[in-house]
């Protein structure tokens, strides 16, 4: 079976359990079902977690490998295997899968079996995703996730849903056609070129596997790798978002109920930033360098001006949502200081957001329940009413904006190592944007939770009930356990980071003074891509 | 031509007697019997899908006759082609059912033409001659104009009727001129022997005219930008099924001929028409699909997106590989099920006779039908080419051609078309899912639900486990892409 199928289908096992075995007035049995099968997930994607060897390298980082003929008249294999960052952020993607079914108990009152048979579709896209070694495999999924968002958006969002929902759907799907197009040209550069425009291709047995490509990206030619790194970089840059793609994401968050900006600021952003780790990166190093400048500007454009436009929302929601623009260009800054600190620091940036940014929009979301307003004018002195909201949302925005002890400082200090290690200037800028961060947040929270309680409709707003404290203790201690010992964490990325820089620079590892530990010496064979 | 011959004929020639029988009926005094009309379609159809097959298996060698080669070659492309149009007959047959049971038009008649219009597409799909080509054509345009105004009394089917056998009686014109300037300077029709004077010339104005006559013609045919204008208009106007049939079986026959034509016969002079006809592909892809975004009307935006879709298939024709050759094959079966399910469901929502064409008719859908709303939804996603529907597949063969042939420009148009063609694609799902509806009626028949369910498992298989169709779509088209002397992964 491979465990990894187990994990990826077993959402999309619940929602077709719904969809034939549950009658749609029954809301509460849907509910269950969709966390029973939420919780499974979790426990399923545990088992890799403890069964995952950090050590391997080469051919042995891909793990739980599970490799089948899929369409071979087009040479496509149904292809799974995960390193360390797949394998952290498919734990993500399960255990926000949790938070978001049990955090729209009583957000969604409407055609709920729709819901909830959308919501396990979505999370079987998400980590099929994360688990695809195969380009033809990785593009179907991705964009199957964008049907089941689009209709959460689109059915259960606020007011202006349906241009959300649609904004939301044409941005991402025309950056992931032009995509597709790189893809196809690099399938073509490992087979047999593009004659008619003088590319030599490889002659290679024709393949979609990714592995392969990395191993061959470095062979492309550098007017090529250009080329196909615009490609992969706007299908990426869209969803990431970077600076001046981000319009999507304030209206789709805003729109979109709290499970869905739950899930897309978790997990569906990341997609944007692990397809540059795991594709643009290794594969195409020229491409990354002659982009460098550029992808540099827009991260530190995108982490200041997401900054600055936080501190003017009036919307809590819209300002979560921009500060997760802010937020993604440190990953993408990080990412393209091209050493390990900065990857490392990147890739459990990438899982911090998901944890800091989901509890915001949850928290968001609990009030929003209550309340049906989310402008920081109609809040103050909340803090007197609900001492334990209070309390989780200072926690959630001091996460956010990286206190030490807290998941968001590790991600954000070692970013910056990384950063200051390339750049002494974009460290700078990188610093601004935390200043900036720790002023839009606090700020708010002294708008909202400090004061007088003056407005008359606050006084009897109830403190979170029992579900909600559980769901925001569990992202707590996440918060807490990744804060104090990310040393578990960095160990399971450090190969694949290792991996990634090797790809782009392969000489990086020699030219390190000596007080590093002196680097094994990584040894790349010819994948296999049968079993 | 020998006794033996008769048999490469056989599937058309049961057509033929078929539909003659079909049209004699009613003479002979059992008028009036719909049901009957539509068993006995269906018995004619399955006659000639059963000859076809007993042909394909007892014909060993298509190559071994030339002589009758020199016409008309039964080979597994036009045997591909054939069995995609009898089923989209079929379907298009029980999509009838309905309007014709409204009784005030003669269903003999209206299955009779059907059948010849089949016989046209059959004999175009075998073509090998430009002249049976022609005929082909003829045979099938005739029966298509005289199906357009099959609503006698309703100007608007007289209207389209009119527009469409005007623009069509010119195309042919053009085209028939066409053919006459490469018969001038090569001295034969068929398409074997002009790929071979071809190769003995370096240059020659009056052939240049010819092909770009002939290509003018096809491009009507298949409505592609700027031969296009009469598409929206006569969708509009026709009885619903007749626009289904113009949309899915007639465009599906068009880019037969067209892979034919170009891949057999003009190869050679790939260079001096592919810009022409890459420009000509931008412009559909384009027009089409910014022009349907503002339409209200679910049959002029269905139109529109054909005029798109004829651009995306125009890709398979100027990459001239192996690949584009598939892409079209692949994509022609692709489209004519996703098209066929959605006039289905506006077949579905028509209550009297122009209404339910609106996408406002589609709202609330997904309450009143859910099953169907979503068989939609795959029909949509798959006219858009989003996976896992078939039609991925279908645009992965053609940007792949593309890409391989160097046209990068023309791939990132596309590529950026069909993400814009999801705008009004996802109109219809606001429509069905997100908005609350009007409780009408409408009315789900059997044979509706028959053609939506074949259509909807049609989709889906293609687009989760495509590996049959595309084997048997390289074995199809293998004979060709030989004559052209494309090997499987090289363009020219």
């Amino acid at each position: 079976m491979g465990i990894l199928n187990i994990v990826t289908y077993i959402p999309l096992i619940g929602a077709i359990v719904i969809l034939f075995f549950l009658r749609k007035e029954n809301g509460k049995a849907i509910r269950y079902t969709a966390t029973l099968f939420a919780v499974v997930d979790f426990v399923a994607s545990l088992y890799l977690w403890f069964n995952f060897d950090p050590k391997g390298t080469g051919n042995a980082m891909w793990q739980f490998r599970y490799v089948r003929e899929w369409i071979p008249s087009l040479h496509v294999q149904y292809d799974f295997g995960i390193d360390g960052i797949s394998l952290l952020l498919i734990l993500l993607t399960t255990f926000m899968g949790i938070i978001a079914v049990v955090s729209s108990y009583q957000a969604i009152d409407h055609r709920q079996k729709e819901y909830y048979i959308l919501l396990l579709l979505l999370q079987t896209g998400m980590i099929g995703t994360f688990c695809a070694l195969d380009f033809f495999l990785f593009y179907v999924f991705w964009e199957i996730m964008l049907v089941p968002m689009y209709f959460i958006i689109g059915i259960w969002g606020g007011p202006r849903k349906l241009y959300a929902a649609i904004k939301f759907f044409i941005y991402t799907l025309s950056g992931s056609v032009v995509m597709l197009l790189s893809i196809l040209a690099l399938y073509f550069f490992n087979d047999d070129g593009i004659p008619f425009l003088n590319i030599k291709g490889l002659g290679n047995a024709p393949t979609f596997s990714v592995l392969q490509y990395h191993n061959i990206g470095h062979l492309i030619p550098p007017t090529l790798q250009f080329w196909i790194f615009l490609g992969f970089f706007l299908g990426f840059a869209i969803k990431v978002p970077m600076f001046p793609f981000h319009t999507w994401l304030p209206d789709a968050h805003v729109e979109a109920p709290t499970a869905g900006s739950i899930i897309l600021a978790a997990v569906l952003l990341k997609m944007g930033t692990y397809g540059f780790v795991r594709f643009a990166l290794p594969i195409l190093p020229d491409g990354t360098r002659q982009w460098l400048p550029w992808i540099v500007a827009l991260s530190i454009i995108g982490i200041i001006y997401g900054a600055l436009v936080s501190l003017v929302q009036k919307d809590m929601k819209k300002l979560v949502a921009y500060s997760s623009v802010s937020h993604l260009g440190f990953v993408m800054l990080g990412m393209f200081a091209l050493n390990p600190m900065g990857l490392k620091g990147s890739v459990l940036q990438m899982i911090n957001h998901g944890i800091s940014t989901g509890a915001l929009f949850l928290l968001v979301g609990i009030i929003y329940e209550r309340r049906h307003t989310r402008m920081i004018a109609d809040y103050g002195g909340l803090a007197r009413q609900m001492p334990v909201y209070a309390t989780l949302f200072l926690i959630a925005a001091l996460s956010s904006m990286g206190l030490p002890a807290l998941n968001g400082f590790v991600g954000e200090f070692t970013i910056l190592l990384g950063v200051a290690n390339r750049s002494i200037v974009w460290a700078s800028f990188a610093a601004i944007g935390i200043v900036l961060g720790a002023a839009y947040l606090l700020w708010l929270y002294q708008r909202v939770f400090w004061g007088p309680l003056d407005n008359p409709a606050n006084k009897n707003v109830p403190d979170v009930t029992r579900r909600e404290l559980g769901l925001l203790l569990a992202l707590v201690v996440l918060m807490v356990w990744i804060g104090i010992k990310p040393a578990v964490f960095f160990d399971i990325i450090e190969e694949p980071v290792r991996y990634v820089v090797i790809k782009v620079d392969p000489a990086y590892f020699d030219k390190q003074p000596l007080t590093y530990p002196p680097a094994a010496p990584v040894v790349v064979t010819a994948v296999e891509t049968t079993r | 031509m020998t006794w033996n011959d008769i048999i490469y004929l056989l599937p058309e020639i049961v057509l033929t007697i078929g539909a003659s029988v079909l049209l004699l009926v009613p003479v002979m005094g059992s008028r009036g019997a719909g049901l009957s009309a539509k068993w006995m379609m269906m018995a004619v159809l399955a006659a000639t899908a059963g000859s076809l097959i007993y042909c394909s298996h007892a014909v060993e060698n298509i190559e071994q006759s030339r002589q009758l080669q020199a016409m008309f070659a039964l080979d597994g492309f036009s045997i591909f082609f054939k069995l995609l149009f009898i089923a989209a007959i079929a379907m298009l047959v029980m999509l009838s059912e309905d309007f014709l049971a409204e009784g005030r038009y003669s269903p003999w008649e209206y299955y009779s033409l059907l059948g010849f219009a089949l016989c046209g597409m059959m004999f175009m799909a075998s073509g090998v001659h430009l002249i049976t080509i022609y005929i082909g054509l003829e045979l099938l345009s005739l029966s298509s104009y005289v199906l357009a105004g099959f609503y006698k009394s309703e100007l608007k089917s007289t209207e389209a009727a009119m527009k469409y056998f005007i623009l069509g009686a010119v195309s042919s014109a053009i085209l028939l001129y066409g053919i006459s300037l490469i018969y001038g300077v090569c001295g034969s029709l068929n398409l074997l022997d002009i790929a071979e004077a071809m190769s003995m010339i370096v240059t020659n104005d009056a052939l240049m005219f010819g092909i770009m006559l002939l290509g003018a013609g096809l491009c009507f045919k298949i409505a592609a930008v700027p031969f296009h204008v009469w598409t929206p208009d006569v969708y509009e106007g026709a009885p619903t099924p007749i626009a289904a049939f113009l949309s899915t079986g007639s465009k599906a026959a068009a880019f037969a001929i067209f892979a034919r034509i170009f891949y057999v016969g003009l190869h050679d002079f790939h260079l001096e028409w592919n810009y022409v006809l890459a420009t000509i592909s931008a412009l559909s892809m384009i027009l089409g699909n910014v022009a349907a975004l503002t339409q209200d009307n679910v049959k002029r935006m269905l139109g529109y997106s054909s005029i798109a879709h004829a651009g995306y298939i125009l890709l398979g024709v100027i990459s001239l590989n192996a690949l584009g050759l598939r892409g079209i094959l692949v994509y022609s079966v692709v489209y004519v099920f996703a098209n066929l399910g959605i006039w289905a469901t506006v077949l579905m929502l028509r209550r009297h006779q122009y209404a339910g064409e609106r996408v406002d008719d589609f709202e609330g859908l997904s309450h009143r039908a859910p099953l169907w709303a979503f068989a939609m939804i795959i029909f949509l996603l798959s006219l858009g080419g989003i996976p896992p529907t078939a039609g991925f597949i279908g645009k992965y063969f053609l940007f792949a051609a593309a890409v391989q042939a160097g046209f990068g420009w023309l791939a990132v148009i596309a590529v950026l078309m069909s993400a814009v063609s999801m705008f009004y694609y996802l109109r219809i799902v606001v429509a069905m899912y997100l908005r609350e509806g009007i409780e009408a009626e409408f009315a789900i028949t059997t044979s509706l639900k028959v053609v939506a369910g074949v259509c909807l498992i049609v989709t889906l298989a293609l687009g989760i486990l495509p590996s049959r169709m595309i084997d048997q779509v390289v074995a199809s088209s293998s004979q060709i892409a030989a004559h052209a002397a494309l090997t499987p992964h090289a363009g020219r």
